[in-house]
């Protein structure tokens, strides 16, 4: 389980005081796949860097499985949006997939059976030998997912990971998220903008507020679990929770203004 | 293949005109200081390829070879721990300002009233010099490391030598080759100047002794392999910045493409 309780986060400087997540709680259930949508600019990134121990809160506090997150917690991996910059353009894609195992100490055999599984997972089989910045962009956060598979996390956040993909490519990795969560059966946390996105992968979205960020909604998503993009996408029920969605950030938006 | 003798041939065109210009040129010159250049030509070979080769060339290029190793060593060493610490930084900055603000060449004398007149005082020269450049381009490296790839390793908890190795020292190599790479101008600069203190073997030295006794071809011919020299280690510096940064040209290459 996952709790966050009372988050705040203030940025402070050169005398400006900038207040990004007002108070935020929130509770994602042990093996449940939540969505986190909110107007831009409203925290999701901040709100995903306290959860995953990068980013230390200004006041309340994460706590995963009752032990407080006061540093990057075992067992939690990130994929992060600017994919370009998360993989090490020195190191070829199997190297990449294998660099966390390394440091968690695997021996070498379970190493390479988890490296093979976790690309061919992802359907990148073939690039082993590749270097991350002779693939698409697609590509690469293919071996960012990959790599946060292989590592066999218990949570695993994703800060708007297919913002910068083609729609085409993005609807192939948003399956395959979905197929991910499902086989490890990880908690998994998924922050995005993209409001359709939200409802077609998640059983719940949780929708913020502009910032000084507060929960808006806690919508179930009540859409059947096996989901493709056709049927799903096509279900009266997904429009009617999309259409909730899309007011409620609206709302926000307006109230953001206003304020 | 049509590219690549393109490529020679644009290389070796100006270096052939100049020589063709220096060959006709001072070809019936009689002033003593100017010689011919096919005089000069003619004293290389048998001044140079006999028992100098070892007694002087070898032993300079030796001592290069030392001061520029423990200059890296040194460099990359000291910039990593000062790259990555804000308070070190901080204490260190100034110093390295005066430092880096002397003339290795001053520091000559100095050295020898504390390490001698042998092959320890040159090889300090060099390192005095060589140190500066990849000591500060480290650091700059090592400052400039991307934030998303910190992240990543601390989500991932790549520590100690895994970090060090593969997030610290790697993003920081761009920086450090080019460090490297003026620090080995510098080197066989003060390789040369080194030399011509206190010495008894040694190019530079080879080249003080023929001006001193008026063997002004010889001097010349020492001057040529000097320059040759130069081109020769530039040209093993490039296949070995090939071998360490292909992923960084290859990614810069990417880059643009898209």
């Amino acid at each position: 389980m996952l709790t966050v309780d009372g988050l705040g986060k203030v940025y402070a400087s050169h005398g400006r005081r900038v207040e990004a997540i007002g108070d935020l709680s929130f509770e994602v259930e042990t093996g449940s796949f939540v969505c986190i949508v909110g107007p831009s600019g409203c925290g999701k990134t901040t709100l995903l860097r306290c959860c995953a121990g990068l980013l230390p809160p200004t006041s309340g506090t994460v706590t995963l499985s009752g032990s407080p997150v006061t540093g990057p917690p075992e067992g939690l991996a990130v994929v992060f949006q600017e994919y370009g910059r998360s993989l090490f353009p020195w190191l070829r894609v199997a190297d990449n997939v294998d660099l966390p195992l390394r440091a968690a100490g695997v021996d070498r055999a379970e190493r390479r059976r988890l490296v093979d599984e976790a690309l061919d997972a992802v359907g990148l089989g073939d690039a082993h030998r590749a270097y991350p910045w002779q693939l698409s962009g697609g590509m690469q956060q293919r071996v960012a997912i990959a790599r946060a598979i292989a590592y066999q996390p218990r949570v695993l956040l994703m800060d708007e990971p297919f913002a910068a993909v083609d729609a085409q490519t993005r609807a192939d990795l948003e399956d395959l998220v979905r197929s991910v969560w499902q086989r490890l059966g990880v908690t998994l946390v998924f922050v995005t903008h993209d409001i359709d996105e939200a409802v077609y992968l998640g059983q719940r979205v949780i929708m913020l507020t502009s910032s000084p960020t507060r929960v808006a909604e806690d919508l179930t998503i009540d859409l059947p679990d096996e989901r493709d993009q056709l049927t799903t996408r096509g279900d009266p029920r997904f429009t009617e929770l999309r259409g909730r969605v899309y007011a409620q950030i609206q709302k926000a938006k307006l109230e953001g203004k206003a304020r | 293949m049509t590219a690549v003798l393109t490529r020679v041939g644009l290389a070796l065109g100006l270096p052939v005109v100049l020589v063709a210009v220096w060959w006709f040129a001072s070809a019936g010159s009689t002033d003593f200081f100017f010689p011919p250049l096919r005089t000069i030509v003619e004293v290389f070979g048998p001044t140079w390829f006999g028992e100098r080769l070892v007694d002087d060339v070898l032993p300079s290029l030796g001592r290069l070879a030392a001061g520029y190793a423990a200059a890296l060593v040194l460099g990359v060493g000291l910039g990593v721990l000062i790259g990555s610490n804000r308070w070190v930084r901080a204490v260190t900055e100034p110093v390295l300002e005066f430092l880096r603000a002397i003339p290795p060449p001053v520091l000559v004398p100095v050295l020898m009233l504390v390490a001698g007149i042998g092959n320890g005082m040159k090889i300090l020269v060099i390192i005095s010099g060589c140190v500066w450049p990849i000591l500060l381009n480290t650091v700059a490296g090592v400052r400039a490391v991307d934030g998303v790839l910190e992240d990543t390793c601390r989500t991932y908890r790549i520590r100690g030598t895994l970090r060090w190795r593969h997030l610290v020292l790697r993003s920081a190599s761009p920086q450090i080759v080019t460090g490297a790479r003026q620090a080995l101008s510098v080197g066989i600069i003060l390789m040369v100047i080194s030399e011509m203190f206190a010495a008894s073997s040694g190019l530079g030295f080879t080249v003080i002794q023929f001006k001193d006794g008026f063997q002004i071809p010889e001097m010349w011919s020492g001057v040529i392999l000097l320059g040759l020299l130069g081109v020769l280690l530039s040209m093993l510096f490039r296949v070995v910045e090939h071998q360490v940064l292909s992923w960084y040209h290859g990614s810069r290459t990417a880059q643009k493409e898209r």
